[in-house]
């Protein structure tokens, strides 16, 4: 009955494809996972609007949305019903093709990802050999639906948002692909059904997730800030920060582009807090040996929810960081501690068990994150915090 | 047709438009277009051969091909640093008026 | 000959064709994208996985990025008065139908004495990891200290120079 229920989803298209003929059975099955994943994770995005807004607006001590249903939880359908219903108005002297194209490259590319995430035991569309490339390449090319965006909107304050967009997605994706690489390196496969399984053991009722060893905590850490980065979440949000740029890249666009935009943007973070699940906390497996009568998918769907809490918590707390400064941290921070960590996983791998593995990768870790932070905070000769009283 | 050599073809097709598009435009941007395209050209006719080869499991166009696209990649961009400082020298991307040596 | 292949060779070509065709720079290069990605397709067509999701992680995740850089940096949507292509431009036309032809005649010629095995290859990553490590490891080193030199080198280029004159 457990295993039913784990396998409710896998065992639900079965019986539905089994009143077709066996010759299209195959293309059906492929097809009702698309249109699952393409119905699920609009629906899980309306839900983290509201979610966010009632988050952010608790942490700014006020209320959120409250009058649009119970304690304000219908606001994404009014938010949905306006947006699909503004006149869309295209620049007249925008590049009208172009204008079109670039919200439906970026949900193209966004939407690809999710054909490799495991969202349970035998639950992932598509088991590519090279799953976490293939993840990568469409991330990378959501890249230029940015680029278009902000061209083709022949506005300055779009060009210069969506050049710093991309600027910034250039340079944390290197961070972001080298703190996978570790992963890879101990796992032995770009599979992310294989990176799962290998991490699907318990030692004494504790999971084997990555993220409970000293490479993969550092490498998780990084990967949390790459990916803050990439989506241009706060603090990472200067391409489309309303007090800097208007609105960036998406200033031309209303209505059900704009919608189409902000879809986007949600689905990427869901899908690389689905692959940072993946990588790092063990995809669907569950905490310790004695819960795994859980279903798997619902593992897969609380970490994810998790993680965007955690996003939604940062971008409450902390203060937007200035191009330059992000730029700076990318690369002679945030690079050189991936570097580190690919070496400590390497080193990690051929200790052998035992505690002095654990002692000697979490010393060398700490020892470059202290050194490589206090060589960036020389330069900046600061002190202890003085404060100015009004006279 | 045989199957390779239809993308063989396709490769060659390819490859012509990139050379005419290298050597008839006038901006030394879309010469390493041209370039570029010539490049993927050839990397698509030793893919095709490692498929319909003999010995595809010694995988020799697969990492061919990998370190073509890894040598391409590097060559677009030394290719475009020198494009735009001479931008900056001449104030013009326009090769036809690029004919002279002298600064 | 399937009707796959037809369809990805069609979208290339035309891509590739849009990319020297046409006027606005931008738009060229994001006809070069299109061909990028259709060159993708035909790799995974053939089987080729690794190399496929390369070429777009690669050719479309940089260097098409690189190429609008350049574009925006040199102000390439001014086109010139004297129009878009060269003087020269029926030479050049010429020796590429030229070199069309000759691989063209080429293949068509020698199409009973090519290859054709119709097994399909099993390749999986691991093994190309392998071979990446033991019997083609020098061009790997190779080819990181091409890197290296290129990314140095395109750095350096590309740097502003202090004014030496006012």
């Amino acid at each position: 009955m457990i295993d039913n229920l784990d396998q409710i989803f896998v065992l639900f298209q079965h019986w539905l494809i089994s009143f077709l003929p066996s010759s299209w059975q195959p293309a059906a099955a492929v097809m009702l996972s698309v249109a699952a994943i393409i119905c699920l994770f609009p629906a899980l995005f309306a839900l983290t609007t509201v979610f966010e807004r009632k988050g952010l607006a608790r942490i700014q001590n006020r209320l959120g949305p409250n009058r649009v249903g119970p304690f304000g939880f219908f606001q994404p359908i009014a938010d949905g019903i306006k947006s699909l219903t503004k006149e869309d108005i295209v620049p007249l002297s925008a590049d009208v093709a172009v204008h079109f194209l670039a919200p439906v490259l970026l949900v193209i590319t966004v939407f690809m990802g999710f054909a490799v995430l495991p969202m349970g035991r035998n639950m992932v569309l598509v088991d590519l050999d090279a799953g976490l490339l293939f993840y990568f390449a469409m991330g990378a090319s959501s890249e230029l639906a940015v680029f278009m965006a902000g061209w083709s909107s022949r506005n300055k304050y779009s060009l210069l948002g969506a050049m710093r967009a991309v600027a910034q997605m250039i340079s944390y994706e290197v961070p972001l692909i080298m703190s996978s690489v570790a992963v890879v390196m101990i796992s032995g496969s770009l599979s992310l059904t294989k990176i799962v399984e290998a991490q699907n053991h318990y030692t004494w009722g504790f999971p084997h997730w990555y993220i409970f060893t000293p490479w993969g905590f550092a490498g998780f850490l990084m990967y949390a800030i790459a990916t803050t980065a990439e989506t241009n979440r706060s603090p990472f949000d200067l391409p489309e920060g309303e007090s800097e740029l208007v609105a960036g890249y998406h200033t031309e666009y209303s209505g059900f582009k704009f919608a189409l935009f902000f879809l986007g943007e949600y689905v990427a973070m869901f899908s690389i807090s689905g692959l940072g699940t993946t990588l790092f906390l063990g995809g669907w497996s569950a905490p310790f040996s004695f819960l795994t009568w859980i279903p798997s998918w619902i593992w897969f769907f609380s970490k994810l929810m998790l993680s965007i809490f955690v996003f939604i918590w940062v971008r409450g707390t902390l203060p937007r960081l200035r191009q330059d400064q992000l730029m700076n941290f990318a690369w002679k921070f945030v690079l050189p501690m991936c570097l580190v960590n690919l070496l400590v996983a390497g080193v990690w791998r051929f200790m052998g068990e035992g505690l002095l593995r654990w002692v000697v990768c979490s010393a060398i870790l700490i020892a470059a994150y202290a050194g490589m932070g206090v060589a960036e905070m020389h330069k900046q000769r600061l002190g202890p915090r003085s404060y100015r009283y009004a006279e | 047709m045989t199957p390779l050599a239809g993308y063989l073809l396709v490769a060659a097709l390819l490859f012509s438009i990139g050379l005419a598009g290298a050597l008839t435009r006038r901006n030394a941007i879309l010469v390493l277009i041209g370039i570029e395209l010539m490049l993927n050209a050839a990397n698509l006719n030793l893919i095709a051969f490692w498929r319909y080869g003999p010995h595809p499991e010694a995988l020799t166009g697969m990492m061919f091909a990998i370190y073509s696209i890894a040598v391409a990649a590097a060559e677009a961009a030394v290719g475009l640093g020198l494009v735009i400082q001479i931008y900056r020298h001449a104030k013009t991307t326009d090769l036809d008026h690029m004919n002279r040596m002298k600064g | 000959m399937s009707l796959v292949f037809y369809i990805l060779s069609a979208l290339t070509v035309a891509g590739g064709l849009a990319a020297v065709l046409l006027r606005n720079m931008v738009h060229c290069v994001l006809a070069l994208t299109v061909a990028f990605a259709g060159l993708a397709l035909l790799f995974l067509n053939l089987d080729a996985q690794f190399a496929g999701f390369a070429q777009i992680l690669v050719y479309i995740g940089a260097v098409a990025i690189l190429v609008v850089f350049a574009i925006l940096l040199t102000r390439g949507s001014e086109t010139s008065r004297d129009g878009i292509f060269s003087r020269t431009w029926l030479a050049g036309l010429a020796a590429a139908a030229a070199v069309f032809a000759v691989l063209g005649w080429a293949v068509l010629h020698s199409m009973r004495q090519l290859p054709h095995e119709t097994t399909v290859p099993d390749v999986t990553v691991k093994q190309i990891g392998q071979l990446l490590v033991s019997r083609y490891v020098l061009p790997l080193e190779i080819v990181a200290v091409l890197l290296t030199v290129a990314l140095i080198g395109a750095v350096i280029i590309a740097m502003q120079e202090k004014e030496e004159s006012q």
